[in-house]
């Protein structure tokens, strides 16, 4: 089965602190992607989406449990099988609440140079930067400091910069949060788009139910534990009771 | 892509003035060190300049230039009359303060041996060496005298008739060049009623004693001018400076003078070596701690400055490491940046630099060894600098990028 999941969790597990300030924000969260499935994870604050989010996104290390990607397993507890950042570069596309666009680059130097860092020579970088720029339709804003960009055209060039190096897993946390309905459900189709087009899994925390109907699949939250949520049964039972 | 200058053309105002602070600093330390040059320039200027092989001075003493220092005029004479001498010439030099055009003029007088020098080793900028036994002069530029200009000192009017450039002595104060006899002059010159109460006070002596009544010519005599008694020695001369014939050791001519019981001699290395040990010393030592805290002080800064700048891009360093940056990317971008920083402050120190240092009262000597050196210096500077702020960098965590 995990041949055919971009992401895979087994009973992940994140506890911080200890004693008396011990806090489980995880609790045994396991979890399938397919590839070119597009999945909401929803849930009140504190609920621990956030959490689970950056422990696939390899930047917050769980505390139990493993993280597979691709069929591969890059976490095992709080130990990396690989090196994370260098597997984030090629694997993991991230997309932020705020547009996170990094200020002292344009829309399309923000986009090249995730594509630089992974390797790419500068022209060619540049070419395909314009390129995804385009196909999301902002090349008109690509010489555009970000502060000079709208809300929906920075959330854009980061969309941009997440599909740079076709990663197998996009990982989106409350991306339409900045948006006015119109433009989160734009962005939240666009993702739909993008999964299907470059077969990748998307993971989007969101808390925004006037969307939904645009993903595969839905899971809720709470208090760390991870259920399906209504009417998609078939993907949400954990991953080690299918 | 160079993240390090997109960053600095992003904030381009706040780097260009802090670049332009750290210059400033810089110019200062540059300074400092171009200062320390010109005291050891010219406190042995003259000693080069005056190409003397030996210089004899006042026993026990350390020449003209380290404190004062009297001989005989005729010493020069009995000098030329050891075996291996070239030449010798009396030297006179002392430092006086006058009123001119309302300002005070310092100035430090140096007598020439007429005829045998009449200052042609001068570096003149204009005019001429001297022509006459009396009443010329030959002034540095930076006693601000103009050619052919008329100076009363004492009670003669030398005309300025040549201007030298870069002479000046260990205090800063720029050389005048007189012959031996007119530096004298102004050395010793004493007004009317001084003289006449010192005649009055000789007679007194002289009435006191039995000799006036033997020989009342001597009555006489102490009443008239110093130079007409013969127990009264002429004016002094502060040096005698001895060129030696070619092929001869200046030791063994040395070793001779050395056995007088009257004088001491110096080579020319004695007397470059005293004058850098004596007044040169301490504000060698003073300068050379300023230089050093002021060092400190730039590095201080600029590892502030850098580390603000860092912290003003957390975000954006936490993105970067997000999205794949290794640390070697972030660290790189800041010590490029750091660098950049270290050599616009340098290259801003050396421009400044070059148009004020000109205007500074003191001569600032920039060599290229020394200039050398602070880029050395600027270098370490920059990377040390740079590591408060690569410290922090490193522990950014790419999850502060989600809580942004």
């Amino acid at each position: 089965m995990s041949d055919s999941l971009a992401i895979e969790t087994k009973l992940l597990t994140k506890v911080y602190g200890s004693g008396n300030t011990e806090v489980v924000a995880m609790r045994d969260v396991s979890l399938g992607v397919r590839r070119g499935e597009v999945v909401a994870l929803l849930g009140p604050s504190g609920s621990g989406k956030s959490t689970f989010l950056t422990a696939v996104g390899l930047i917050n290390p769980p505390t139990a449990g493993q993280i597979l990607i691709n069929g591969q397993l890059v976490m095992d507890g709080p130990r990396a099988i690989v090196d994370p950042t260098a597997f984030r570069r090629k694997h993991i596309g991230y997309i932020f609440q705020k547009s996170n666009l990094i200020p002292f680059l344009s829309g399309r130097e923000n986009v090249q140079v995730a594509l630089e860092l992974a390797g790419w020579r500068p022209g060619k970088a540049r070419q395909r930067a314009l390129e995804l720029l385009d196909y999301l339709g902002v090349a008109d804003r690509a010489d555009n400091m970000p502060a000079a960009l709208s809300g929906g055209q920075q959330q854009r060039v980061a969309v941009a910069r997440a599909l740079a190096n076709q990663p197998s897993i996009i990982l989106a946390d409350e991306p339409t949060a900045a948006l006015d309905r119109n433009r989160g459900r734009q962005v939240m189709e666009l993702f739909a788009k993008v999964a299907h087009e470059q077969n990748a899994g998307v993971i989007v925390v969101t808390h925004d139910e006037r969307t939904l109907e645009v993903f595969d699949t839905t899971y809720e939250m709470e208090d760390g534990v991870i259920r399906p949520g209504a009417g998609n049964a078939h993907h949400a039972m954990p991953a080690e009771a299918r | 892509m160079n993240l390090a200058v997109k960053d600095i053309r992003h904030n381009l105002g706040r780097f260009a003035l802090t670049a332009l602070g750290i210059g400033m600093l810089l110019m200062i330390v540059m300074g400092m060190g171009g200062i320390y040059r010109g005291i050891i320039e010219d406190a042995t200027l003259l000693v080069d300049k005056a190409g003397a092989d030996l210089w004899v001075v006042q026993r026990g003493t350390r020449g003209p230039f380290a404190e004062v220092s009297r001989l005989p005029p005729n010493l020069v004479d009995r000098v030329a009359a050891i075996a291996g001498v070239a030449d010798t010439r009396k030297f006179v030099f002392h430092t006086i303060q006058r009123e001119h055009r309302g300002k005070p003029l310092r100035m430090a007088v140096l007598g020439l041996d007429w005829p045998t020098d009449r200052g042609e080793w001068l570096p003149l900028m204009a005019g001429r060496p001297l022509a006459q036994n009396h009443y010329e002069m030959i002034a540095d530029r930076t006693l601000g005298l103009e050619l052919d200009e008329q100076i009363p000192l004492g009670k003669d009017t030398f005309t300025v008739v040549g201007l030298t450039t870069g002479m000046i002595d260990s205090g800063g104060n720029g050389l005048a060049f007189f012959t031996a006899l007119d530096a004298q002059a102004v050395q010793f010159d004493l007004p009317g009623e001084a003289i006449r109460l010192e005649r009055a006070a000789r007679r007194g002596r002289a009435d006191r004693i039995d000799l006036s009544s033997t020989q009342p010519g001597l009555l006489d005599r102490a009443e008239g001018v110093s130079a007409a008694i013969p127990a009264l020695a002429p004016p002094a001369v502060s040096a005698i400076l001895v060129r030696v014939q070619s092929g001869v050791d200046p030791l063994t001519v040395a070793s001779t003078i050395s056995g007088w019981a009257d004088v001491s001699v110096h080579t020319r290395e004695d007397e470059r070596q005293l004058m850098l040990a004596g007044p040169v010393e301490k504000a060698k030592l003073q300068i050379g701690l300023f230089r050093v805290l002021l060092t400190i002080i730039s590095a201080i800064v600029m590892a502030l400055i850098l580390y603000t700048m860092t912290l003003d891009k957390l975000q954006s360093i936490a993105l970067l490491k997000l999205i794949g940056a290794p640390n070697r990317v972030i660290l790189g971008m800041i010590l490029q940046q750091a660098l950049v920083l270290g050599a616009l402050g340098y290259g801003i120190a050396y421009l400044l630099g070059q148009r004020i240092f000109p205007r500074f009262p003191r001569r600032v000597i920039l060599t290229e060894n020394d200039l050398i050196e602070l880029a050395v210096i600027v270098l370490g500077i920059s990377v040390l600098s740079s590591l408060l702020g690569m410290w922090k960098a490193a522990r950014v965590s790419p999850n502060e990028a989600l809580s942004g």
